[in-house]
């Protein structure tokens, strides 16, 4: 399926992700190429065929609950970005907006 | 001075104490240093040092299993606490891991000495190490191509003589592919065999860790290390005996059946130099015993319709952490959402910046149903297919990559040219099942690579197939001429 720009920005608006007006354009044309190509999909009959997420029989792996040594709040922090830590926490902008 | 051919000469040498691991460590040190094919991201002298130094006490006390003071290489997108590991990617550039990868403690735990981190497509996207931050990886064997990837540095590691053995991982082909483009060995086990804990995720249905090395016997010691269960990795379901995947080299294909998919051989693309030294190496292993049996998979072309359907989506949800908060590049903007905008458009190459919309509008509503559940399902049927050729087939014998290694540039603005590089390999991501990629000869002055894929945990199988094919030629002793910088 070809597909115009809107498809793109949508998808990366979705994928939070800031696209120059250049990067908009290339990758519109390189995922219809893409797309086409996956197109095919369709001419495979799966109507009574189940999907497989993981080739693996079993989803859920269980383990006794057991505390173990961690990471200190320190070892945590130590990769917060610049001005992303503050004291024992990440520091990050706002998440809710106030009333105007 | 040179290193051994193999880690298991190097084990003899330092167990008849004429090199020592610290000996090795500085040869490995200094090859890797003088390397001029961007094959490393980052070295680490000292912790290597300090590892073979106690590698070298191990040795002394005896009874050290055989990778101690074996010099590696670890792909950097496998976390080594207190050694930066950026995953190729501008947004974890300052990234380093307060723990390690469980398969480096075991590595660790066993005396090996790592040397450093080597070069990847971004996050382990790409087939040709072009989708690096840190610049592309050049193919010992002519520098002006590419070395494959995503692994590339890790299989040039190996290729130039730098270490005797690398980690990478392959989530389509991503160890297969370089090993067989730089002419080396390249694995991938079966899904669940080998701990993800500590490993950058990419595609979490298919990504595997596995080993690049110049002998087959050598990729089964390193498998013999890095296999089996952990509690930390809930992928990993069953438990299977891993001190054995050497007991079957020996023994020769004699009245194996081996399977040759027909569709592996009518794929638009595929060089006659390639076919031509894959179609000699099934005469050999046909000399040697083995009834060579045409199956089909019918199904081999949808195997990249699926696989870049699958592998986004998935990668757009991991990927999803990367948001500029707990670690990694942060590019603020004027509220939250323009900071993880701005951050991920910053810290994001092109590859990855476009398989993350991919699989985002795979993934978005409207669209789920028609791309990513059928793509699921085409992926069941895939599976089948290749359950119902392991009834008649003990392995199945086939080309890693339909081309030699391409120039530096060749396919960079073509995705999907890109692609069709892992049409052999992704198939076999995709039904979870062990493959290796090992040399069979060269076409137009550039390694070839045979691939060996046998059902899921009959890794004794794939190495006997694969021990048996080298040792009956030569391929795997050529090596590039490689001068130092």
């Amino acid at each position: 399926m070809a597909i115009d720009r809107s498809v793109v920005e949508k998808a990366a608006g979705l994928a939070r992700i800031a696209l120059t007006p250049e990067e908009v354009e290339r990758f519109t044309g390189q995922l219809s190429v893409v797309l086409q190509a996956v197109e095919r999909l369709k001419d495979v009959d799966t109507e009574k065929v189940s999907p497989t997420a993981s080739v693996l029989p079993v989803l859920d792996v269980m383990r006794e609950d057991e505390a173990r040594p961690g990471l200190t709040v320190d070892e945590a922090l130590a990769n917060a970005p610049r001005g992303g830590r503050d004291g024992e926490f990440f520091r990050v902008q706002q998440v809710l907006e106030e009333r105007p | 001075m040179e290193l051994p051919r193999s880690i298991r000469d190097a084990a003899e040498l330092l167990r008849s104490r004429r090199a020592s691991a610290v000996e090795l460590a500085e040869a490995a040190l200094a090859r890797a240093h003088a390397d001029r094919h961007n094959a490393w991201l980052h070295l680490c002298d000292e912790h290597a040092r300090t590892q073979a130094g106690a590698a070298d006490g191990m040795l002394k006390s005896g009874g050290a299993p055989v990778l101690t003071g074996i010099p590696w290489a670890c792909k950097d997108i496998i976390g080594t606490k207190a050694i930066p590991t950026t995953a190729g990617s501008r947004i974890l550039e300052q990234y380093v891991p307060p723990y390690s990868a469980t398969v480096v403690e075991r590595l660790d735990s066993r005396g090996a000495v790592m040397i450093g981190k080597t070069n990847l497509d971004e996050f382990a996207m790409g087939s040709s190490n072009e989708n690096s931050a840190f610049g592309p990886v050049k193919n010992p064997w002519r520098l002006e191509r590419v070395p494959g990837g995503s692994s590339g540095g890790s299989a040039v590691a190996v290729a130039a003589g730098e270490v005797l053995f690398a980690l990478g991982t392959d989530t389509g082909g991503s160890i297969r592919q370089p090993a067989a483009l730089c002419g080396v060995v390249g694995m991938k086990p079966t899904y669940g065999r080998v701990p993800r804990w500590g490993v950058v995720a990419f595609a979490s249905s298919l990504d595997q860790v596995g080993p690049f090395t110049n002998t087959v016997e050598d990729a089964a010691i390193v498998c013999e290390a890095i296999f089996g269960k952990d509690p930390n990795d809930t992928t990993m379901v069953a438990d299977f005996p891993n001190d054995d995947l050497r007991t079957d080299l020996e023994k020769g294909v004699k009245g194996l059946r081996l399977g040759v998919p027909k569709e592996y051989f009518s794929i638009k693309g595929m060089e006659p130099g390639v076919e031509r030294a894959v179609r000699e190496a099934l005469a050999v292993l046909e000399r040697e015993g083995a009834k060579l049996e045409e199956v089909s998979l019918s199904l081999t072309d949808h195997g990249l319709a699926v696989y870049y359907i699958i592998q986004p989506a998935e990668a757009s949800s991991n990927l999803a952490r990367y948001d500029g908060v707990r670690y990694g590049l942060r590019v603020e903007g004027p509220n939250l959402l323009e900071t993880y905008k701005r951050t991920r458009g910053k810290g994001f190459g092109a590859e990855v910046k476009r398989r993350m919309i991919l699989g985002t509008y795979a993934l978005s509503a409207g669209y789920y149903d028609a791309y990513y559940v059928k793509a699921q399902k085409v992926r069941t049927l895939i599976k089948a297919e290749y359950d119902r050729v392991f009834e008649e087939v003990d392995a199945l014998v086939t080309p890693t990559s339909p081309t030699v290694a391409f120039a530096i540039g060749a396919k960079v603005n073509d995705p999907l040219a890109m692609y069709l590089n892992d049409i052999f390999t992704l198939p076999v991501n995709i039904s979870g099942l062990p493959g290796i990629s090992l040399p069979c000869g060269l076409s137009e002055g550039l390694p070839v690579g045979l691939q060996v894929i046998a059902n899921s945990y009959q890794e004794r199988t794939m190495f006997r197939v694969a021990a048996a094919y080298e040792r009956a030629t030569p391929h795997h002793l050529a090596r590039p001429e490689v001068k130092a910088a």
